[in-house]
């Protein structure tokens, strides 16, 4: 077959050759560094598991491998041979199929018709025919009895079918064999099942020699599967470890690697009468607001929090209660970027400032004023446009325009998404100052430091609130175990 | 399943009330004047849709990729312009600005992937260039078309009127091409989620050249069937095609959303509105409200779209 180029360390790697082997990898958007030096290699049959953080870089990685986005420097391999200009081409002549997201098949097509983009041997007299006995076939190995109508449009069709029909797809075979598959979260809309069998044709695809990557956030699945786990943080790779006896929870331990933060907590909250409560009606934790309490959301991304967080704020609105939003996506959601520092703080509270059905300049200038003087916001002056402010002044105007209004409840949608640290930590502390006065905060964040603010914190896991967290018990090792816990073991 | 057989399809549905409403509109102008009811009458009805058949899968191309073409109306006229000035004296001059036309609209259509601007604005721009062209070519309506082509379109073959031969192998074919075949199925995958096909390893620029060549190919034969038919050229001659190519994309079944069109509506649907007028007309609806009347067919179709929709839905 082919030379043993490069051996990889551990037992494993010493039988089989790789498949594919990178050294220094790395990739930058602009200024932002999204892999940075990543040696990775994978050998024949071999599964890896990739872990890590939203954000920690696992996307690029596969991304780069599997030729969809251009490495920005480092040395790749695949069969020994130097890849050089790696494209998603490529990558499908040499037998590295990818299974990303939900997002590669067409919604418009069937899954017959789907497989013929993965094949571009499927043409000519016949093509449908024998693009329907391939996914076909490929179902039934993969996920046997699933029932799947292989003639009806993708889009017509459940997730979980579109998952099965992906995943199938994935390991589909015409002309030339499948060497390599990379699969991003497949298990995320299967049922036990469904993950049982996809599990059992990982395992059964191994032993054929096909190598695998599989990333995903059910721990339970890397452990039950893979040979070695990789862990990713900020770009890098820092932990390769090879899966004999492994345990959830030093995987946990692994991902987390936070240093613990020492920080005072202010004084419980008084919980007599929630100021707003709001239940989702999925029969999960009900949401409730004392005066003067942060309530956090936490969770893995996309496990339904920025969603609730929404219908919270939709719900209070409707209910009368004084609500302001402060939006973590600024540019599309909170700004006005031509308007003035005044205008885009007053916004919010022009009723309040109105004098005789006018605004009244002199009132929201005093009232810019003094909320320009206690953020600090760098700036010549309150009539200097929102644009030539940098990213940090512009999101304490954005909290300035909730503060400054008569809002008893202000909603926080990540709101410190590419801020600075300086400018965090003088929010954080304006955010605790407000609640003692007796304003409640809604929080959803994406970074989990965040929560040591909170008071009371609920933890997501697919679309419910899961677990609840208070006080004390609010750390980063909770936090991680609550979002993974009781998925699949 | 058991219910399979009986459950028809969304698109199958869409198809029906495409069909229905060309039924009902022929129908009452049989109902007013059973003369129609013809050889020569379907001719007649039927005439003035041969080029805006054509015309209207040239838009449906774009409508599949989630674009938009403004100008379709105005190259279709450009398209006559040289036709009733080069294709009698010198045909070869004739076929190179064909391909001259064609190029320039593949090119504009690159030019809004590779620039990533929407294409409603470069078509609406590019619009006044293909008038300006056409002004330039034909200053004034005329010129001379050759006889074969006037034959061509005059021409009483056997069985069924001109006009339904024309709509029946255009959607038979354009059928067979998009639905059926592999690469249809690429330009399909193309407008349906765009990400997925660039993933899976192919050229997104030239799946797009190919459309953008394709609807140019299909705008130029719209345009020498209309000059033919008006045994001229003009300029003017069809700025209403840019609103009615798009109409019947949407009454056949087609959306914006890219990926979801159907050949067979989009060509009853460019029926269904070419008969229209003539229907208004049969109904003695005065001239000044027949624009009028036609929003409101568009309408009571699209109305009937949603209503379908919703049964789907729930």
């Amino acid at each position: 077959m082919q030379q043993v180029a490069n051996m990889p360390v551990g037992e494993m790697g010493a039988k089989a050759p790789l498949f594919l082997a990178g050294r220094g990898l790395s990739k930058s958007y602009g200024a932002v560094k999204a892999l940075s030096d990543t040696d990775f290699h994978l050998a024949t049959g071999e599964v890896v598991g990739l872990i890590g953080h939203n954000g920690a870089g696992k996307s690029t990685l596969i991304n780069v491998l599997a030729g969809v986005v251009a490495r920005s420097g480092g040395i790749f391999e695949v069969l020994g041979r130097d890849a050089g200009d790696w494209s998603a081409n490529l990558a499908r002549e040499n037998g590295l199929r990818c299974v990303f997201q939900e997002l590669s098949l067409c919604p418009n097509l069937s899954a017959t018709e789907n497989t013929r983009l993965l094949h571009p041997a499927l043409k000519g007299f016949g093509w449908k025919q024998r693009a329907r006995k391939t996914i076909q076939s490929a179902l039934d190995t993969v996920f046997p009895d699933s029932g799947i109508d292989v003639d009806r449009p993708v889009g017509e069709l459940s997730l979980g079918e579109r998952q099965m029909i992906e995943i199938a797809r994935g390991f589909s075979v015409t002309d030339s064999p499948v060497r390599a598959i990379i699969l991003d979260e497949p298990t995320s809309s299967l049922g036990a099942e469904a993950t049982r069998q996809f599990l059992e044709q990982v395992s059964r695809a191994s032993e054929d020699g096909i190598s695998v990557i599989l990333v995903t956030h059910r721990l339970g699945e890397i452990l039950a599967v893979a040979h070695r786990v990789v862990t990713m943080k900020d770009g890098l790779v820092i932990s390769d470890q090879f899966n004999d006896g492994l345990s959830r929870s030093e995987l946990v331990a692994v991902m987390g690697d936070l240093e613990p933060e020492t920080r005072e907590r202010r004084d419980a909250v008084v919980r007599d009468v929630p100021v707003f409560s709001h239940s989702s009606g999925l029969g999960d934790h009900d949401i409730e607001l004392h005066q003067g309490e942060i309530v956090g959301l936490a969770g893995l991304d996309g496990h339904g929090q920025r969603e609730r967080l929404r219908a919270v704020f939709d719900a209070a609105r409707v209910s009368g209660l004084p609500v302001a939003f402060v939006a973590g996506d600024r540019v599309s959601e909170g700004l006005f970027p031509l308007w003035s520092i005044r205008d885009n703080l007053t916004i919010r509270s022009l009723s309040a400032l109105s004098r005789g059905g006018l605004v009244s300049n002199e009132a929201a200038d005093r009232l810019t004023q003094s909320w320009f003087e206690r953020l600090k916001v760098r700036a010549p002056g309150i009539a200097t446009p929102l644009l030539s402010l940098s990213g940090g002044n512009q999101q304490k105007v954005l909290f300035a325009r909730a503060l400054a209004s008569d809002a008893r409840l202000i909603v926080l949608d990540d709101p410190m998404r590419g801020v600075d640290v300086g400018t965090k930590h003088e929010v954080y502390a304006l955010i605790r100052n407000e609640a003692e006065t007796g304003r409640s905060f809604l929080w959803y964040s994406t970074e989990t430091e965040e929560f040591e603010n909170c008071d009371r914190l609920h933890v997501f896991r697919e679309g419910r609130s899961e677990t609840i967290l208070d006080g004390e018990r609010i750390e980063p090792n909770a936090i991680l175990e609550a979002s993974f816990g009781g998925l699949y073991v | 399943m058991s219910d399979k057989r009986f459950r028809l399809s969304h698109g199958t549905l869409q198809l029906l009330l495409s069909a229905g409403a060309l039924l009902i509109m022929l129908g009452a102008i049989f109902h007013v004047q059973p003369n129609a009811m013809s050889y020569f009458g379907f001719t007649l009805l039927f005439k003035l849709s041969m080029p805006l058949v054509l015309a209207a899968l040239a838009q449906m191309m774009l409508i599949l990729l989630g674009d938009i073409d403004l100008s379709n109306g105005a190259f279709v006229g450009m398209v006559t312009c040289i036709t009733a000035v080069w294709l009698d004296p010198s045909p070869g001059v004739a076929v190179i600005a064909y391909l001259a036309a064609i190029a320039a609209f593949v090119a504009m259509g690159w030019f809004t992937h590779a620039r990533e601007l929407p294409s409603i604005i470069v078509t609406l721009g590019a619009s006044f260039i293909w008038l300006g062209i056409a002004i330039t070519v034909l200053p004034s309506p005329g010129g001379t078309v050759p006889g074969w082509l006037t034959g061509f379109t005059g021409w009483r073959p056997p069985l069924l009127p001109m006009p339904i031969w024309v709509a029946l192998i255009a959607a038979a074919v354009s059928q067979w091409f998009l639905m059926h075949t592999s690469f249809g199925t690429l330009l399909r995958a193309t407008g349906g989620n765009a990400r997925a096909v660039q993933k899976a390893g192919w050229s997104l620029s030239r799946l797009r050249i190919a459309i953008y060549a394709m609807a140019g190919g299909l705008m130029v034969a719209s345009g020498v069937l209309l000059s033919g038919i008006i045994t001229s050229g003009d300029p003017n001659v069809a700025p209403s095609y840019t609103l009615l190519t798009i109409g019947a994309v949407i009454v056949g079944g087609g959306a914006f959303v890219g990926g979801r069109v159907s050949p067979i509506g989009t060509v009853l649907g460019a029926l269904t509105l070419s008969l229209a007028g003539s229907f208004l007309s049969f109904m003695h609806v005065p001239a000044t409200w027949q624009i009028g009347a036609q929003g409101a067919i568009l309408f009571l179709v699209l109305a009937g779209r949603v209503i379908v929709d919703r049964r789907k839905l729930a």
